[in-house]
């Protein structure tokens, strides 16, 4: 439980912590920020970092704001500020609601939304968040910036696109329109563990119909993402219990539920079902 | 739940034994001012680090250790071959000879037989040197087929040894007789998993060796600290009194913590080799390999019953999942399982053989209500499978079976650790009769059958369960009273949290006629007095509380007959209220303090010339019987169809404890012990791969319920059946919270699922149920 040797940076700018990560990018640099997954895979020696950047004094990776329909949230926003309302509008309550499943409250306090997106954990409320709405991540590196959509980001269990000379500097979600309807469910074993599955969709509603649908589900695939299948059955039709169950329906149906010896493929189609349903039934609570 | 009251002013003195005063222990706990043994530190100490298997069974060819050696900071690192000459660690009580060779070397020789077991140690000037060195070891393992199952056909533990290392029988009546003639026969094959406790402070030991005064000191020791003293001077071939174990405060023990492992060994051996002070830690993942495991058994199951559900046998098969080898306890959960059985029912005829076996797994051994956990599960399930079958109410069929009151003192025709099992007192229906009143059961089931009518999946269970506690044979206190006043009482108990300082002062106070805040109680260390039983079992309060009532009442009568003199009045018609001695007959009058009597037969005043000088007695108790907590356990859970999750709305435990000396701390015992029953009932199992791989090596993995999962637990406290054994008639509560709740928690599984038998194994998964959902 004590982790291996490595040399510690606290840089105070992008710019040096990037100059740092071309540096020492080849000997294992990694980036630290609220360190709630990175530390404990260090104790365990399955993170072993020659070199760890602290971006901690980076003040301006604390923003979080609204900028051209964009929602910014900096490397440094904790999921505790969301939780407690640091985004505005409609999409500000739905991560607000989302980040109280986000392991538990001294982890929030510590663990950053940027952080979650790299560490890309399959069940990460971020992730889907992410994936569902179509955010897309601001990579600086020594050779440049830029940007990558999130559907493009995440690319298995842990597994992204970010290069190890990358440092992600923001993420951007478009924000939500006033009307939208939305609703978020996630099934874990106890209070705060990682979802088994969780489902995430938005909607608004145009003369009773619903339009512009987004289903998202994460935990029972390798990494979130939106199921067109469910979208499809949703678009254009009045809400009711009957069509939220056939979307629940198509849901399920459209995962290839990870295996992971506990949790036998069926049993994850029928979480996917449960939460499909239930997120969907929020959206209207 | 009670909160703590303060101390009752009731005819004319202050009562606090049955009273929930607040505990005397807290003051440093809760102001971050405890000293665990992760906080005890000596100068020059050196940091130990173990090398563990990541083979679950193979020969192990070599061990390499040059690099580690070689790392800067590293003082020494050994094999097995390095410390050849120490045997391995033997069992703390007699056991079979059969077992002698299944016990565990400190570090593994010739074979590897778990996924943790120690195969060499690295001593560093730190700890992160220490493991950053242990990387650098590097072994040659010729890998075993691996036994995972212990309800397999048994394997080979070594050349010429098969991995059945002991079959246990008890028989009476005529079973087969009895199956043969039944209306109603019941068979379930049933499983417990692997569970264990989980201490929020890890294991950990200090070992220093004082050359000055040629003593060994174990800093950390828990539980048994005498019994593992006497055990530790046999190991090292040392007088007894030149090795001191010292309890620090203590984060949890629950039966494993305590016991002696092979790093108490090590850094024992170390501490004298080296020279210098040898401080081990143990990572939570360590806790989860090295540790005690517990509870998995594997049972075939029946019962016999007549038309109106008399139960007329039991017949058991059942085979415990040992690991890897055997530990300190040798077959004790085997033995405690097969006994208990019966539990609190009359079964006239009764068979079961229970079978030891190694597996490539963890060792196991004792945690909280060991074998009683287990035992309960399978009776009850057959119980409320034979209700179904009767169509009888569960509770009826209960009520129908228990041994009645008039039946009391009970013998149970069985032997526990080789003496008759002889039930001390209870009144098992009426403790039921008053559980059902007082959590307003008639009420809860009409209302639960409302909501399932309305489609919710609820359902209820109930549970009745036997303990035993306060065994044997003998404990010690001393009791004195000093210059001051203060009272110091020095016991061989140990205190795992449990607030043991506080009971001892209350039952001091009580007898003795002082304020319970002027007493310290010293625990848990070997230097201060002889002997000690230590703390488990639900012993330490009728044994330890029974020899400091004993003692107690011996410094009352010396301060009595001394302060007679001084008053010159009749020793009958004193009495001492908080501290002072006073005249029945001439309140407010002359009165003497016990600091003055203390005083005045110091050595060297004239009231001590004429015998042993001192305000202060040494108390002894024996007692050759058990005495047996009983209670019954109650649950209300509710599934949920759409994931196959329980969640527990109510849980209420009714107990007799024959004696309570203070409620509050009996609803904390209760309540713990609730939530690592639901632990072991809904989260908690210890899953390997099939390689013998541990999938649940971290808290991530192997699920201990959160405050989120456990309801707030009821708890109803009796006192009516005191115990005979003892003279306060305490029976002890340690355990009483855990060991009903898989039996009452499956059954309200499957109340809610619609009733049969349908959980047959624990932990109850929320997979499995979201099947029963679909059916």
């Amino acid at each position: 439980m004590k982790p291996a040797p490595f040399t510690y940076h606290a840089p105070a700018t992008v710019d040096e912590a990037v100059d740092l990560l071309g540096r020492f990018a080849a000997n294992g640099a990694r980036i630290i920020a609220g360190g709630q997954s990175l530390v404990a895979m260090m104790a365990f020696r399955l993170a072993r970092p020659g070199h760890l950047i602290d971006i901690n004094g980076i003040a301006p990776l604390q923003t979080i704001a609204v900028e051209a329909g964009m929602l910014r949230i900096g490397a440094l926003v904790r999921h505790a500020a969301i939780e407690d309302g640091a985004a505005p509008g409609p999409l500000g309550r739905l991560l607000a609601a989302m980040a109280g499943h986000v392991a538990h409250r001294p982890i929030r306090t510590r663990g950053t939304f940027c952080g979650s997106l790299v560490n890309a954990d399959p069940s990460s409320e971020w992730c889907l968040a992410m994936a569902t709405l179509d955010g897309h991540l601001v990579l600086r590196s020594p050779r440049g910036e830029r940007s990558v959509p999130a559907a493009a980001f995440f690319q298995g269990v842990m597994t992204t696109a970010l290069d190890e000379d990358e440092l992600v500097v923001e993420a951007r979600l478009p924000v939500l329109t006033d009307d939208a309807c939305f609703g978020f469910n996630e099934v874990s074993r106890r209070a705060g563990d990682f979802a088994m599955a969780a489902g995430l969709v938005t909607y608004r509603l145009a003369s009773g119909l619903l339009c512009d649908v987004r289903v998202g589900v994460g935990g029972a695939e390798p990494h979130p993402r939106r199921i067109s299948e469910a979208e499809r059955v949703l678009e254009g039709e009045a809400p009711g219990a009957d069509l939220f169950r056939r979307a629940a329906e198509a849901a399920a149906a459209a995962v290839d539920p990870m295996e992971d010896g506990q949790n036998p493929p069926d049993y994850r189609r029928r979480l996917v079902h449960t939460v499909t349903l239930r997120a969907l039934e929020a959206s209207r609570a | 739940m009670t909160l703590y009251e303060t101390p009752v002013f009731e005819k004319g003195r202050t009562r606090v034994l049955g009273h929930s005063v607040p505990r005397l222990e807290d003051r440093p706990l809760v102001t971050g001012q405890g000293r665990y043994i992760g906080d005890m530190n000596f100068p020059h100490q050196l940091h130990m680090r173990v090398v563990r298997s990541d083979v679950a069974h193979g020969v192990l060819h070599a061990v390499h250790v040059e690099a580690a050696r070689a790392h800067p900071g590293v003082v020494a690192v050994w094999r097995h071959a390095d410390i050849g000459d120490l045997p391995p660690i033997n069992f703390r009580d007699a056991a079979a000879d059969a077992l002698k060779p299944y016990r565990q070397p400190l570090l593994a020789g010739d074979r590897v037989r778990y996924v943790g077991e120690p195969v060499a140690v690295v001593f560093a000037r730190s700890a992160a040197i220490a493991e950053d060195a242990a990387e650098l070891v590097t072994v040659e393992v010729e890998a075993l087929p691996v036994l995972l199952d212990a309800a397999a056909p048994p394997g080979s533990f070594a050349p010429g040894l098969g991995t059945e290392a002991l079959v246990l029988r008890q028989e009476y009546g005529d079973v087969d007789a009895a199956f043969r003639d039944a209306a109603c026969v019941v068979e379930l094959s049933l499983d417990i998993g692997r569970h264990t406790g989980m201490p929020l402070e890890c294991r950990g030991a200090i070992g220093r060796y004082d050359a000055a005064y040629d003593v060994i000191e174990l800093w950390g020791a828990a539980k048994v600290p005498h019994r593992n003293r006497d055990a530790l001077a046999a190991f090292l071939d040392r007088p007894v009194h030149s090795i001191h174990l010292h309890e620090c405060h203590v984060g949890g023990g629950f039966g494993i913590r305590g016991e002696l492992y092979p790093e108490d060994f090590l850094v024992l051996v170390a501490s004298q080799r080296l020279g210098r002070p040898v401080k081990w830690i143990e990572d939570r993942r360590e806790h989860m390999m090295a540790a005690n495991h517990s509870r998995q058994q594997h049972h075939e199951a029946r019962m016999a019953l007549d038309a109106d559900g008399h139960i007329l046998a039991m017949d058991d098969v059942f085979a415990l999942d040992q690991g890897a080898y055997v530990r300190t306890h040798g077959a004790r959960v085997l033995d405690l399982t097969l006994s208990t059985l019966p539990g609190p029912y009359v079964v006239p005829a009764f068979r079961a053989v229970g079978r030891f076996r190694l597996t490539n797994k963890t060792p196991a051994a004792t945690y909280r209500s060991p074998g009683r956990y287990e035992s309960t599960f399978v009776r009850e399930r057959l119980l409320d499978a034979a209700a179904g079958r009767l169509g009888i109410d569960p509770i009826t069929l209960r009520h129908r079976n228990l041994i009645p009151a008039a039946a009391m003192p009970y013998a149970q025709k069985l032997e526990a650790n080789g003496h008759p099992i002889v039930i001390d007192s209870g009144d098992y229906a009426g403790l039921l009769d008053q559980a059902l009143a007082a959590f307003g059961w008639s009420q809860v089931e009409q209302e639960l059958q409302a909501r399932r009518a309305a489609g919710e999946q609820v359902g209820a269970g109930v549970s009745v369960f036997l303990e035993k506690g306060g065994q044997g044979p003998s404990d010690s206190a001393l009791v004195s009273v000093d210059g001051q006043g203060f009272v110091e009482i020095i016991t061989g108990g140990a205190s795992v949290g449990q607030g043991f300082e506080t009971a001892m002062a209350q039952i001091c106070a009580e007898t003795l006629g002082v304020d319970y805040r002027r007493i310290r109680v010293v625990h848990g260390q070997t230097n201060r007095i002889r002997f000690g039983i230590g703390a488990h079992a639900s012993r330490a309060t009728v044994m330890t509380g029974a020899a400091v009532h004993v003692a107690a009442a011996e410094v009352r009568r010396k301060a009595l007959e001394q302060a007679a003199l001084l008053l010159q009045s009749d020793v009958a018609a004193l009495d001492i209220v908080d501290g002072v001695v006073i005249r029945r007959d001439a309140p407010g009058g002359a009165s003497v303090t016990l600091a003055a009597l203390s005083r005045a037969c110091a050595p060297g005043q004239e009231a001590a010339a004429s015998g042993t000088p001192g305000l202060y007695s040494e108390g002894w108790f024996h007692n050759a019987h058990l005495t047996f907590p009983y209670g019954v356990h109650l649950a209300v859970v509710r599934v949920d169809p759409g994931t196959g999750q329980v969640a527990v709305e109510r849980y209420c435990v009714a107990t007799d404890v024959g004696r309570a000396v203070n409620p509050m701390m009996i609803e904390g015992q209760v309540a713990g012990g609730v939530a690592q029953g639901l632990g072991g009932a809904l989260f908690e199992a210890f899953r390997y791969d099939s390689e013998g791989q541990p999938l649940s090596a971290t808290l991530a993995e192997y699920l201990v319920p959160t405050l989120a999962e456990i309801p707030a637990i009821e708890v109803l406290i009796t006192q009516d059946a005191p115990s005979p054994s003892n003279p306060l008639g305490i029976k002890g509560v340690g355990e009483s919270g855990c060991t009903g709740v898989g039996a009452a928690i499956a059954a309200a599984v499957d109340a809610a699922l619609g009733g049969g038998v349908r959980v047959r194994a624990l932990p109850v998964m929320p997979q499995e149920v979201s099947e029963a959902v679909l059916f």
